[in-house]
């Protein structure tokens, strides 16, 4: 991502000159007060919405119509954003229907998402009788089932109470553990991004801009003993701090 | 006794003995949502025979439900041919109006242009009363039974279009979002997003249509005319009244009535059919 400037058809500058190098296999968060742009550089990347000005360079030789990478790219929402008239299996076998895979060919692949979401004995459910958290997981699911070396999120898991958060983090986790795969997460929690991240980007509002990247290296397994360890309580001081930081430069700029 | 006793065998506890009740109220209240409004029907109608025996109000002001019901039978001859009149217009009109809405709303949202070019025709249609405009249909239409067939069309059209147009246009934005991000076509979007998230509102459409398209198709008929064989119901009612024949106006009526419960019922099957395993209309609620 280079130089990337959004600027709303309502005149307002919402990233300004952003420009972000993501390394494969990194957990990357993107942390930031709201209204920083955060959201809108996850969707610039993710092809919803060309930016104003700059580019997005992909590894990738393989670029489709819409410049982006052909099926390497997984989105999960704020909302878990499900059709209510489909199952879970038809949420999740929706990105493999619209590029033309058949059922029967789906079938595997939709249950290896599922299973890895732990939602294996769920398929038949319609999203309405599901919990917040397992709508998520559902979404989550659907966004793996393309086996994207890509994963965005963005904020997903704004809307869920502590424990669920806490046990999806640790999903989340495990999943980029065993696949391998690029994650960049949006959030504005400075412990979900301390726990998940080996990288966190700190952005400044007014205009939206990179303000600190702070790589994160830890030794230590990240699970229920790392939330109470001392190396996280200091990730998390060193990463509030520049939080505030880039809320006062955000403000001043006003 | 067997209940209990099962009960008490398997995994026994007050929760159980509550389960019981609720099953048993459950039941109650399922008999009585049938039974009640059946009864009520039928005191209602017992009043209006009591009315008359007792007051000796005269047949041609108004008659009992037994007179009705002879007329229903002795004159049915006459009634049940313009009966099927009466519903091929409904229905016809129905079908025309489905197609067509559904097909225009389709339409109308690809393009805000094409929404701009073609709405006020469906506005200046819906808006100018259909009464008005159903003597010049007769004028202009090759036959009676045609124009009585676009009034009740014209009329069941608008619901069905603006409660599609409103469906499809009613689509969450993040689930676009969503298709966007995978690539979907113009096409694929309809198909497994758009029409799906417009089922409720086509239902309603659907609904308030059928509804009135039976009422359209009478009140086209009273005011174009029609005679002979082509006669539907509402030339039977009007008829009736000239000739001072009151038990077979009520039996017309009664045909138009049922007609119309039966439009009602079929148009919420078909409703619930659409939406039962997903939609919150069609849900109860669980607490």
């Amino acid at each position: 991502m280079r130089n990337v400037s959004k600027v709303f058809s309502n005149g307002t500058l919402a990233l300004k000159d952003m420009s972000l190098d993501v390394h494969r296999g990194e957990f990357l968060s993107l942390l930031g007060p709201s209204g920083c742009g955060k959201s809108t550089a996850l969707r610039i990347i993710a092809g919803l919405g060309a930016p104003s000005s700059g580019d997005i360079d992909w590894p990738s030789s393989k670029i489709n119509a819409r410049g982006l990478p052909e099926g390497d790219v997984g989105f999960v929402f704020q909302e878990p954003t499900l059709m209510p008239w489909q199952t879970v299996w038809g949420n999740v076998y929706l990105p493999l229907r619209l590029t033309g895979v058949r059922k029967g060919d789906a079938d595997a692949r939709i249950m290896e998402a599922l299973s890895a979401v732990g939602l294996a004995d769920f398929t038949k459910s319609y999203p309405r009788e599901l919990s917040g958290g397992m709508k998520m997981r559902v979404s989550i699911a659907r966004a793996l089932v393309t086996k994207p070396k890509l994963l965005l999120m963005d904020e997903p898991f704004a809307a869920l109470d502590e424990i669920t958060r806490q046990k999806l983090n640790d999903d989340v986790l495990r999943l980029w553990r065993e696949t391998g795969i690029t994650v960049i997460f949006v959030t504005h929690s400075v412990f979900e991004s301390a726990f998940l991240s080996n990288r966190i980007v700190v952005m400044r509002a007014r205009p939206g801009q990179v303000y600190a990247d702070l790589p994160l290296v830890t030794s230590a397994v990240r699970d229920e003993n790392y939330r109470t360890s001392e190396e996280y309580r200091a990730t998390t001081d060193t990463v509030s701090r520049a939080l505030q930081e880039a809320i006062m430069r955000g403000a001043q700029a006003k | 006794m067997s209940q209990i006793a099962a009960i008490s065998d398997g995994e026994a506890g007050t929760d159980s003995a509550v389960t019981m009740v609720t099953n048993r109220t459950g039941t109650v209240e399922r008999v009585l949502s049938i039974v009640i409004p059946i009864v009520m029907v039928l005191l209602a109608i017992a009043a209006w025979q009591t009315h008359i025996v007792v007051n000796q109000v005269p047949r041609y002001i108004m008659p009992a439900p037994l007179d009705v019901i002879r007329a229903l039978v002795t004159d049915w001859g006459t009634l049940y041919p313009s009966l099927l009149v009466t519903l091929r217009i409904t229905f016809s009109a129905l079908a025309i109006a489905l197609v067509g809405g559904v097909g225009l709303a389709i339409i109308l949202v690809q393009s805000k242009w094409i929404e701009l070019a073609l709405f006020p025709f469906a506005v200046i249609l819906q808006v100018t009363p259909m009464i008005a405009i159903a003597p010049l249909l007769l004028i202009y239409m090759p036959d009676t039974q045609s124009a009585l067939l676009t009034c009740a069309f014209v009329v069941a059209f608008f619901p069905i279009l603006s409660n599609m147009v409103a469906g499809l246009k009613g689509v969450d934005h993040n689930l676009l979002n969503l298709f966007e991000l995978y690539g979907a076509s113009r096409w694929q979007t309809l198909i497994h997003l758009k029409l799906p998230s417009a089922m409720p509102y086509f239902a309603a459409g659907l609904r308030i249509g059928g509804g009135l398209s039976l009422i359209a198709s009478v009140v086209a008929e009273f005011a174009a005319g029609s005679a002979g064989k082509g006669a539907g119901l509402a030339f039977r009612l009007l008829e009736s009244g000239y000739r001072l024949n009151y038990p077979r106006l009520y039996a017309a009526l009664l045909l138009l009535m049922l007609t119309g419960v039966a439009i009602f019922a079929l148009t919420s099957l078909i409703s619930w059919l659409l939406l039962h395993r997903w939609h919150e209309s069609a849900i109860k609620r669980e607490n």
